[in-house]
């Protein structure tokens, strides 16, 4: 698996929004959901739209689905433009938040609909549907009424549902928001084994952060109508470019630092204390002078030597987790850190608040912001 | 259909809304059509005839006249044409008012704690109490008249009993008179005001009722002050309900008044019958209809002002 | 001032008089609103029992018990008058419904589901408009608008009678099918949109049959208040249009007999009929 950027480079990309924007209503009270929108998902891709409500991204979806049309720009599917092709004229298929599950129709008739109504005949749809029963795991449940089975059941004929007319394709809005948090994690590894098996490029809606980290190939953060970043899991978590970004994923301590001249090649900044570290920086354009860095708590600890502390503070809280331990620090220069360290079978409590102590941050841990 | 231009995503969402409301309005014209033409159309044809001057065997004459309007209060004197009060139509009019506020109130006194007692019922027994309330809503106005009519006639069942237990001794003349216009109205229009009631005290939020036990308020005060406020909006709704049809009845006070008790709804309809006077008839009509205007729109100011204080 | 006495004072009455032993206190409970209800439900179907109490009674007298028998619905069953009634009645009433239900349902279509646009307040007060008119005042409007047309056209006939039933039932059919609409989950219609059907078979295959429930309970309750109107057919209905409620009205004039308590119970028992399908069928939204 190559995770990273497979479809920027690669020609035709399974979707494509070219400078999407909507609008909703008119007049004083209009909205602007998507603000001049560009994205490009590859074939067989897992690509999550990842944002707080409202940011956009279910627009998106809803877009590329055809349940609305874009105010200015294109939606490509295979390199042909789709926006003026209505939902049922687009071989994409969504599973809905709520399912949508037709109530008037046993499991099976709701997994065979959208075969039967691309006309195939009967033959066609009994084995689609039997195919799709077992890509599921749910065979013996066929002639059930929709309204008698549990959550995950509901999201599985779902999926079934809209994976039966092998769609180029599936659109997912949230499908695990309303399952408890035991069967979203099952669900997670189902997905990810359903995209494996079935080759079909998923585009995953959802505001959960771990759900995106854990399951995408690609990550697409949005806020208030436009893309801040795109990239692998990683990328995103351990160099993110935008403060919104590094603020929506995980935990993160922003520091004001200095960006150095740079001299052959790597960047550095320098802290207040006078410390020097190597820093990463974001893909846009950024002069020397004063910057905003992020640094995460599991890449620093509690200096143990004075050589090693970058900054320093004092320990105003110490805070159990179980598998590791958050310090907070108050900086001499009167901003907030927190250190997040392992707990170890001999590590005490070696630490009470109050303390004054150096705290050291790893090498390469440091990201500097777009902003 | 498709046009030979290439259509972008802004032209298909443009076609799609102008489809949608071309659709919508083909949807909605039969019914706009049907009860505009002959709900709405002949209002206006009797406020036309209400100013004209009526014709010798029913219909009008093409000619001006205020009389109509005039004659609603007003009668000429058969003798010497000087215009006066008329007292049997204001007499008319003065029942009818008091027979509606009537059957309002009492029905109000009577449907009050049913509705509060059917609201307050496990959700099974609940759905039985609503269906029993709701069958006499949808039966014949007529038969449950005549069904009362059994009841308080001569020979009829009250009298019947009373006379057994040796309460009285001549039948008690309770048909044909203002008493059993009363109770056939407040029979009928009894399950008018259960029903919008019920409506608003099934959203009561009980928490609120315990949260003013909490504060030291007695059952009546309770009542007085959290739950009657709070289903206020049903309360002016089932009175509405149960004032409007009966200031127009015209079955029950046939049925049960007979000639000398008459209401709005009986004269209105003589005029286009017996009277033969169309004009006097549809200016009565629609002084009744603007009586019943002027309800509504207390209604509609009191639910919104009583909605907007529920959210403020 | 005196409602903090009050307040202050209250708690330690409360404390002195507690509550019966073993019963809590119940918040929902009021007392004597038991009582009333139990005595409306009395005062709601005594009347009615009556009546089809004394449609089984062998006396003329309509108030005298003596046997059980079935000879005043004999008697109706032969009575050429409530035959002819009967089937009017029916025939207005059937056709009626079928118009109004259709017309309702377009309509509701139309009016539920889609952000409010303009002329939507309009519409809604036009399909309530009959609703919010008093029944004499319709009644006396349509006479003298049919009576217009017919001295200008010449034309007579059932139809004008169908058509002011029409009015009415658009309304009453209205109601179901409009708030069935809106329980629906639009999701659904996009759901099949997404699975390749066009509008019209999404109506077909969709949106129609988890409309059917509301459409029956539109239809039955046209055809009840079809059946059940007295006022307006006896001003609009020609001379030998008479509808069951017209005869009995006619009848009643001359007297009460123990055929006019057969009619009304059987009318009584089709009503509840009715009324009992609607309600099973309103119940099933879930």
């Amino acid at each position: 698996m190559s995770p990273d950027g497979k479809a920027s480079q690669s020609g035709s990309a399974a979707v494509e929004a070219q400078r999407v924007t909507k609008i909703f209503g008119g007049g004083d009270d209009q909205v602007v959901a998507l603000d001049d929108v560009s994205v490009q998902i590859g074939e067989n891709e897992f690509f999550t739209l990842l944002g707080p409500s409202g940011c956009g991204k279910t627009t998106l979806l809803r877009l590329i689905a055809g349940f609305e049309h874009p105010t200015d720009g294109r939606i490509l599917l295979g390199g042909e433009d789709i926006s003026p092709l209505p939902p049922f004229q687009r071989p994409v298929n969504t599973v809905f938040q709520n399912y949508a599950l037709f109530p008037h129709m046993t499991v099976g008739g709701n997994i065979g609909f959208g075969l039967e109504m691309l006309n195939k005949s009967k033959q066609e749809v009994d084995d689609a549907v039997t195919e799709m029963l077992r890509l599921v795991r749910m065979e013996e449940l066929r002639n059930r009424r929709t309204s008698q089975l549990s959550g995950g059941q509901q999201q599985r004929v779902a999926l079934a549902r809209a994976l039966a007319p092998k769609p180029r394709v599936l659109l997912l809005d949230e499908p695990l928001s309303a399952l408890d948090l035991k069967l979203r994690k099952e669900m997670q590894i189902e997905l990810k084994r359903l995209q494996n098996e079935t080759g079909i490029t998923f585009v995953f809606v959802t505001h959960d952060q771990e759900e995106a980290l854990t399951m995408s190939d690609r990550i697409a953060v949005m806020k208030e109508g436009a893309i801040l970043q795109i990239g692998a899991p990683r990328d995103i978590y351990d160099h993110p470019s935008d403060r919104f970004v590094a603020h929506f994923i995980g935990e993160t301590n922003f520091l004001e630092a200095e960006l150095l001249e740079r001299k052959n090649g790597a960047a550095k900044v320098k802290f207040p204390s006078g410390a020097v570290l190597p820093a990463s920086l974001p893909d846009a354009p950024i002069s020397p002078g004063k910057v905003s860095v992020v640094v995460r708590p599991e890449h620093s600890r509690i200096a143990t030597t004075k050589k090693d502390a970058v900054l320093s503070g004092t320990l105003e809280n110490v805070v159990y987790f179980g598998t590791d331990t958050h310090f907070h620090f108050r900086l001499n220069d009167g901003a907030q850190f927190i250190v997040r360290m392992q707990n170890a079978r001999d590590s005490g409590d070696d630490f009470t608040p109050g303390q004054e102590l150096g705290i050291a941050v790893e090498a390469d841990a440091v990201q500097v912001l777009r902003d | 259909m498709s046009t030979s231009v290439p259509e972008t995503g802004a032209t298909a969402a443009q076609s799609a809304e102008r489809r949608a409301v071309r659709t919508r309005w083909l949807l909605v014209s039969p019914a706009v059509v049907i009860i505009g033409c002959v709900g709405i159309l002949p209002l206006s044809i009797i406020l036309l005839y209400s100013l004209l001057e009526p014709a010798e065997y029913a219909g009008v004459v093409w000619t001006f006249s205020p009389e109509a309007w005039m004659g609603l209060v007003l009668e000429r004197d058969i003798f010497d044409d000087t215009l006066g009060l008329s007292s049997a139509h204001l007499t008319i009019y003065t029942r009818s008012i008091l027979q509606a506020l009537f059957t309002t109130v009492l029905t109000l006194i009577f449907g009050f704690p049913t509705a509060y007692f059917i609201a307050t019922r496990p959700a099974k027994e609940r759905n039985i109490w609503l269906f029993l309330v709701t069958i006499p809503f949808w039966t014949n106005l007529l038969i449950r008249t005549f069904a009362i009519m059994l009841i308080v006639r001569d020979e009829g069942l009250v009298n019947h009993a009373l006379i057994n237990i040796g309460l009285i001794e001549k039948p008690l003349a309770i048909l044909y008179t203002d008493v059993a216009v009363a109770i056939g109205l407040v029979y009928a229009y009894l399950p008018f005001m259960v029903l919008p009631l019920y409506a608003s005290m099934e959203k009561l939020d009980f928490r609120l009722v315990e949260a003013g036990y909490d504060l030291y308020a007695n059952r009546r005060r309770v009542l007085r002050r959290v739950i009657v406020p709070l289903v206020k909006p049903g309360v002016i709704a089932g009175c509405i309900l149960v004032f409007i049809p009966s200031i127009g009845a015209y079955v029950t006070p046939r049925l049960l008044g007979g000639g000398k008790n008459m209401m709005l709804g009986n004269l209105i309809a003589n005029q286009f019958g017996t009277s033969r006077n169309w004009p006097l008839g549809s200016a009565m009509a629609l002084a009744l209809m603007g009586l019943v205007m002027i309800a509504l729109v207390i209604y509609v100011r009191n639910v919104t002002a009583a909605g907007q204080k529920s959210h403020g | 001032m005196a409602d903090a006495v009050t307040q202050v004072d209250t708690p330690v009455r409360g404390a002195s008089s507690p509550s019966p032993k073993g019963r809590g206190f119940d918040v929902k409970r009021l007392p004597g609103f038991a009582t009333v209800a139990w005595m409306c439900l009395l005062v709601l179907y005594a009347p009615m029992l009556v009546l089809v109490l004394f449609s089984v009674n062998d006396n003329r007298s309509v108030t005298i018990w003596t046997k059980f028998s079935w000879r005043w619905y004999e008697e109706v069953i032969n009575n050429e008058g409530i035959q002819h009634a009967t089937v009017l009645s029916l025939k207005v009433a059937v056709v009626a419904m079928v118009v109004a239900t259709a017309v309702a349902t377009m309509a509701a279509l139309a009016t539920t589901r889609t952000r409010a646009y303009r002329g939507l307040p309009v519409v809604y007060g036009i399909i309530n408009q009959p609703l919010m008119v008093p029944e004499i005042v319709t009644a006396v409007a349509t006479l003298s608008f049919f009576a217009l047309i017919k001295q200008a056209t010449g034309v007579t006939g059932l139809g004008y009678l169908i058509l002011a039933h029409t009015v009415f039932c658009i309304p009453f059919a209205y109601m179901p099918i409009r708030a069935r609409l809106e329980d629906m989950d639009l999701t659904l219609e996009q759901a099949s949109a997404d699975l390749y059907a066009t509008p019209w078979r999404t109506f077909r295959r969709v949106t129609f049959p988890l409309l059917l429930p509301g459409i029956f309970a539109g239809a039955m309750l046209a055809f009840v208040i079809s059946l059940d109107d007295v006022v307006i057919s006896l001003l609009v209905a020609g001379p030998g249009e008479s509808t069951l409620p017209i005869y009995i009205i006619g009848q009643l004039r001359r007297g009460v007999t123990p055929e006019m308590n057969a009619v009304s119970t059987i009318f009584l028992a089709v009503s509840i009929l009715l009324v009992t399908f609607f309600f099973v069928l309103a119940r099933a939204r879930k």
